[in-house]
């Protein structure tokens, strides 16, 4: 909880939020009516997915045929599309799993939203290769079990095999994850229902009680599925990436190396969660919990990933030449000169020219430019997967077979399908489920709330009342500490920082702290703890290093009572204070 | 479920309080009966002497369950039950089962562990446990005590002395 935080770090959760102000925002948009904006979307996800449902329909009634596929593009849109929404689907994963074991706090604001994107684009992605293999009423054949075929197997030494086994995998483990973290903010949401709506979350949040021992098994449980997903989450795209890299189609080899194929996804999958999260924040008004610095971090994972995918598509094109292999020269020529250079060039510059608008600061923290480039980052990902498959299987060995594939309303249809089931589910989630993890939210508030950390922090800045306050905790001192309190507070007041200014308004005079005087208190200022509460959550490590950094003097002093001293002082305990101070020694427990 | 409890409780508003009181109720040797709280507290598992939990051993054991399954599943299947030469390839071709047995390995180990975790403790689609204060999964932290277990004086002195705002007994 009381872990240090450096002080240049941006808060995550602003408008100084109570516990109950965090249950409040999260919970309450799924307890009023929907408004206008949702009804809308939802009529619309709806509408796209009853045409996708008709198109499915359609290609299961009249066959494959009904698709534009010919001899040498048997995959077309079909899997262009399945790729597209794995990609999508890992960003989800990637922000739950890795960024938990990273320990990067800003995964609260958006993980629950992500792993149900993950979950939603999943399922769009399953579709295809259920549907394209043609009789889809087979398709569990798929599965290995003991049938009256022979018993004959699948095949277990295919990619296409892997990935089955992959995918099922993936949608279990992430849907597992989910419900998991979901569990706590049910039973919130339970706890505020009344009548069938109660019923209904107590049947979801599974009895949850909040017990010490359930959320150190929860905790536990979370970390050991985060470590597991990490490394399931990069098999999965790397096995996609097996199903192209192990076939004898020389434009396809550039799968070859399945991390180029993972960074893809997971640029991919940032990009559809920025477009989501941009929307979702401003609808449902939680733009304290999704912040410009959570929107800048993701940002910073684009441009990396982007970066790292740019770097792939030029050494392709070196290696190809490098090679000496015409086949695989020609795949590149064709790319890039043939008759789908404009996909490659949209690829090119979506994927590759674009995100590196976020170098700069600015751009990387406005809304308006980050909602545009995840679009384009969007459609620049679904052409790279369109140029890898078409292009290549337009042109293939024999020319006299070479032919230009263009979808059919079918495929399109479906694809539009896709995008409706999409948003159906996410639209419906964020009526049902908090869209920001609760309970995870408030354990960071303590560390990240921008009443703990960043210019705002301390009481409420910048009134008069406070600055009144802040000078009543400095009367009763006596005259030499008063100077140094009224010089720094002067010093403080010049500072042209922004962040010092507002802090002046609530300081404490730390020095009522046993161990404490004008020297140190100075050095804790410098680490930006100016009053009692900060103290009270400040790590005793970081007290130390402060101390530590500040010269070999201070080094013999010891730090391990301050917090609990300072939380009395907070609390405005003076005699318990008292109390204690008597016991100890120079501030050392006797 | 188990019969009634008379339980005594208190409120506290903040977390770091309620760790306080803990740490002074595990002093005066008070049985608590548990502490219940809206998100996980570090370094209370400690102070009520809870020993680590022992999750990740039995994920450890589900994941090798997995492991085992998918490999000699498909080694028996493709070398005995029906083998087929795929492409000039051995029967008992090891490296192209690595996937499939890596990814069994991590749904055993998920599903496994996530069944345990409800099993052990009970809960699951449709259980209902006694609530105990509507506001435990909102803001406040709940340190509670069975009155059969402790001396309901003394109890009601420590929380009167240690910062609970609130204080109620309550029949669950």
């Amino acid at each position: 909880m009381s872990s240090h935080v450096s002080p240049i770090r941006e808060p995550l959760v602003n408008g100084h939020k109570s516990y109950h102000d965090i249950t409040e925002d999260l919970v309450s948009p799924t307890e009023r009516a929907p408004g206008a904006a949702w009804i809308t979307g939802f009529v619309l996800s709806i509408t796209m997915l009853a045409f996708g449902l008709f198109c499915i329909a359609w290609t299961i009634w009249y066959g494959i045929g009904t698709w534009n596929l010919n001899r040498t593009v048997g995959w077309g849109w079909d899997i262009t599309n399945f790729v597209w929404w794995i990609g999508i689907g890992h960003a989800g994963t990637l922000i739950s799993a890795i960024l938990l074991l990273f320990r990067q706090k800003w995964r609260t604001g958006v993980n629950r939203a992500a792993e149900a994107m993950t979950i939603f684009a999943v399922i769009c992605a399953a579709i295809f290769p259920g549907i394209h293999v043609g009789r889809a009423w087979v398709v569990f054949y798929f599965f290995p079990y003991p049938n009256t075929r022979g018993p004959i197997w699948p095949n277990f030494n295919s990619p296409l095999l892997w990935d089955v086994f992959a995918i099922s995998t993936y949608f279990t483990v992430s849907l597992l994850f989910w419900y998991t973290g979901l569990v706590p903010d049910f039973a919130t949401v339970r706890d505020r229902a009344k009548g069938f709506r109660r019923k209904i979350y107590n049947f979801l949040s599974f009895g949850w009680t909040g017990s010490a021992k359930h959320w150190q098994r929860w905790e536990s449980l979370s970390l050991i599925l985060a470590g597991i997903a990490t490394p399931l989450v990069l098999s999965v795209h790397t096995i996609v990436s097996f199903d192209f890299a192990t076939s004898i189609i020389p434009g396809w080899h550039t799968t070859i190396f399945p991390p180029y194929f993972v960074a893809g996804a997971i640029f991919s999958g940032f990009a559809m969660v920025l477009t989501l999260m941009i929307v979702t924040r401003k609808l449902l008004n939680l733009q304290d919990y999704i912040t410009i610095a959570h929107i800048e971090s993701m940002n910073k994972v684009i441009l990396v990933t982007g970066t790292i995918v740019g770097v792939a598509y030029l050494t392709e094109l070196f290696i190809a030449w490098y090679s000496g292999y015409v086949y695989e020269q020609f795949a590149f020529f064709n790319r890039a000169a043939g008759p789908y250079w404009w996909a490659y060039f949209g690829m090119m510059f979506c994927n590759v020219v674009s995100p590196q608008i976020f170098w700069v600061r600015k751009w990387r923290r406005s809304i308006a430019v980050t909602f545009f480039v995840s679009i384009v980052i969007n459609i620049g990902m679904w052409f790279e997967r369109f140029v890898i498959i078409a292009t290549t299987l337009a042109r293939d060995y024999v020319p006299s077979s070479w032919s230009y594939y263009s979808p059919s309303w079918v495929e399109i249809g479906i694809f539009v399908g896709t995008i409706g089931l999409f948003f159906t589910l996410y639209l419906l989630f964020t009526r049902v489920a908090p869209v920001v993890a609760i309970a995870e939210v408030k354990s960071i508030l303590k560390s990240a709330g921008d009443q703990y950390t960043g210019p705002n922090a301390i009481h409420h800045h910048g009134d008069d009342n406070d600055l009144q306050a802040g000078q009543v905790t400095t009367h009763n001192v006596d005259e030499e500490n008063e100077t140094s309190i009224n010089e720094m507070t002067d010093d403080v007041l010049t500072a042209d920082s922004d962040v010092r200014v507002k802090s002046s308004a609530g300081v404490d005079d730390l020095k009522k702290i046993e161990g404490i005087g004008p020297k140190i208190s100075d050095i804790l200022n410098g680490g930006d703890i100016y009053t009692f509460a900060q103290l009270a959550s400040a790590d005793v490590n970081d007290l130390k290093q402060l101390l530590v950094n500040a010269g070999p003097a201070f080094q013999s002093h010891t730090p391990e009572s301050w917090s609990e001293q300072a939380a009395l002082a907070r609390d405005g305990k003076w005699d318990e204070l008292k109390e204690l101070q008597d016991k100890l020694d120079g501030g050392k427990h006797v | 479920m188990s019969q009634s409890k008379d339980i005594i409780y208190g409120l506290w508003n903040d977390e770091e309080d309620l760790l306080r009181a803990v740490k002074v109720a595990v002093g005066d040797h008070l049985e608590i009966m548990d502490v219940y709280t809206p998100f996980p507290i570090h370094g209370l598992d400690p102070l009520l002497g809870l020993s680590e939990s022992r999750l990740h051993i039995a994920g450890f054991i589900y994941g090798s369950l997995g492991t085992l399954t998918a490999f000699l599943g498909m080694s028996w299947i493709f070398t005995k039950d029906w083998p087929i030469i795929f492409g000039g390839k051995p029967h008992w071709a090891v490296p192209s089962f690595i996937p499939i047995t890596f990814e069994l390995t991590v749904l055993f180990a998920a599903i496994g562990m996530v069944v345990t975790f409800y099993l052990i403790n009970g809960l699951g689609p449709g259980v209902v446990n006694p609530t105990i204060d509507l506001r435990i999964t909102d803001d406040k932290f709940c340190i509670a005590f069975d009155k059969s277990e402790v001396d309901v004086g003394q109890v009601e002195s420590f929380l009167k002395n240690n910062g609970a705002s609130e204080i109620h007994s309550k029949t669950i």
